[in-house]
Order: structure tokens, then C-alpha cells, then sequence
């Protein structure tokens, strides 16, 4: 079980109820494609990614960005319980999805940079502290059942 | 403000600290001030000199590698809180596009920096 300190969560769940999940989502899902564009080999299917423009707009990005960003709100309501909350999830990104772990901790350093510049100021050195270890513990979660 | 980095590389990255036992790693310590404006020189040495960054660097490539001992993992710590940083303070000027470019710029100097290593 992962040591939580009453301030940690605080902050995380101060910080998720200030933002729009379906704007950040969007946003993190969108750097993740644009930053890193190998990561696009697992998005053959959402049209046109051929440049920065398109991904910004694309309208599959933006759904599915809400979507992630909505599944990692479970962990955020269930601190004490990550792993099994995202139990199933492991093994549909194993099995079924074969996404490389590696992407798991590309895209929670890229949500906490679009954190950052939603925050601007409010983004302390704590609160990135926090979500850094919080990104840390869904990304251990999601490779859990890796085999 | 790119003083502001280091300190939270301390605080997100606690195992960066284990190269500065040496320093007062207190909050508004001198010494971490100091190093992170050194940091930040190089920095702008650096973007400075982007079409011949390997020879620009070489001295400070040779002192990672024969002296400080950097594990390379680090760097992408602090270049993530420069970025962090940088995000924080100009929301509007870091779109993905800026974004991308200062992250490929970072990785190219990290990769100099450790690549006297073996």
C-alpha cells in the first residue's frame, strides 16, 4: 500500500477539483502525441495526426484524452487502493493493448506539465511533488499485471 | 526563475539530492542558488551555440563523465522540472510545439553531457 501523508492528499484532490478534466485530458493526450510522436503507433485508427495542427484538433483525441484523464480520476478517489482499482485496466493495456509501460510515465509527466501551465502559480513545488509520486503509482499499477 | 528548478528537482526527485550531500540543501539555500545559476549559464551557452552544441559542451561532457558521475537518468529529472518550471511561469508560451522543441533541445544536451561516459 502506497504511504499517503494528509497533505498529499489534500493537495491532490484540491488540484483535480480546480481543473476540467475533459480540457486537461485533451491537452495531456494531445502533448503525449506531439512531443513523442512514436506514440502515435497506437492510434493508427483516429484519423489524421500528421501534424501539430491536426492532433490539436482532432476530435478522437480529445474524446479519448477526456477518457484517460476520467479513468485516472479513480485513482485519485481511491488513493488507498490503486492497484486494485486499475486491476483489469492492467491487463487490458497488457493483453489486449499491448501499450509499452514506458508510455504510462511519458504521459503522467506530460499531464503534470499541462498542470503546471494550467496552474501557473498554484502548481507549488509540493503539489508537483505529489502528483509526480501520484503519477508514479498509476503508471506501477497500470504495468502490474504485465507478463 | 531558472533558479526555480533545482530546488523542486530536490523535492519531486529526492534521490537527486544524494549528489549534494555536500551542499546546504535548506530552502533558499546560497549554494543550491548558486549552482542552478550555473546551470542556467550553461544553458544559455548552450542555446546560444544549437548548430555546433557537441563542441560547445565538450569541457562540460568531459566533467560529467570523468568527474561528476552524473547517472543519466537525471538529467531527464531536471530537464522535466525546467520544463515544469517553464510551464508554470509563461502558460501561454508553452504550447505543445514549444513544448517539443525545448523537450528535443534538453534530451540533445543530456545526451552530450553523458556521452563521454563509456
Amino acid at each position: 500500500m502506497v504511504n499517503w501523508t494528509a497533505e498529499e492528499k489534500q493537495i491532490i484532490s484540491a488540484i483535480w477539483a480546480k481543473i476540467n478534466i475533459e480540457e486537461v485530458g485533451a491537452a495531456a493526450l494531445t502533448r503525449l502525441l506531439v512531443v513523442y510522436p512514436w506514440t502515435q503507433r497506437y492510434f493508427s485508427n483516429f484519423g489524421n495526426l500528421s501534424s501539430p495542427t491536426a492532433i490539436e484538433g482532432n476530435p478522437r483525441v480529445k474524446t479519448h484524452g477526456k477518457k484517460v484523464l476520467t479513468s485516472f480520476g479513480e485513482a485519485v478517489k481511491n488513493l488507498d487502493n490503486v492497484k486494485a482499482t486499475f486491476d483489469k485496466l492492467s491487463q487490458l493495456h497488457s493483453d489486449k493493448l499491448h501499450v509499452d509501460p514506458q508510455n504510462f510515465k511519458l504521459l503522467g509527466d506530460n499531464l503534470i506539465i499541462v498542470l503546471a501551465a494550467t496552474l501557473g502559480k498554484d502548481f507549488t513545488s509540493e503539489a508537483q511533488a505529489a502528483w509526480q509520486k501520484l503519477v508514479g503509482v498509476v503508471a506501477a499499477a497500470l504495468s502490474r499485471n504485465y507478463h | 526563475m531558472c533558479m526555480a528548478p533545482k530546488p523542486w528537482t530536490f523535492l519531486s526527485f529526492p534521490e537527486t539530492k544524494t549528489y549534494f550531500a555536500h551542499f546546504d540543501l535548506s530552502s533558499g539555500s546560497r549554494q543550491v542558488q548558486a549552482h542552478g545559476k550555473k546551470l542556467a549559464d550553461a544553458l544559455t551557452l548552450a542555446v546560444s551555440h544549437l548548430d555546433d552544441l557537441p563542441a560547445a559542451l565538450s569541457s562540460l561532457s568531459d566533467l560529467h563523465a570523468h568527474k561528476l558521475k552524473v547517472d543519466p537518468i537525471n538529467f531527464k529529472y531536471l530537464s522535466h522540472c525546467l520544463l515544469v518550471t517553464l510551464a508554470r511561469h509563461h502558460p501561454g508560451n508553452m504550447n505543445p510545439e514549444v513544448h517539443a522543441s525545448l523537450d528535443k533541445f534538453l534530451s540533445y544536451v543530456s545526451n552530450i553531457l553523458t556521452s563521454k561516459y563509456r
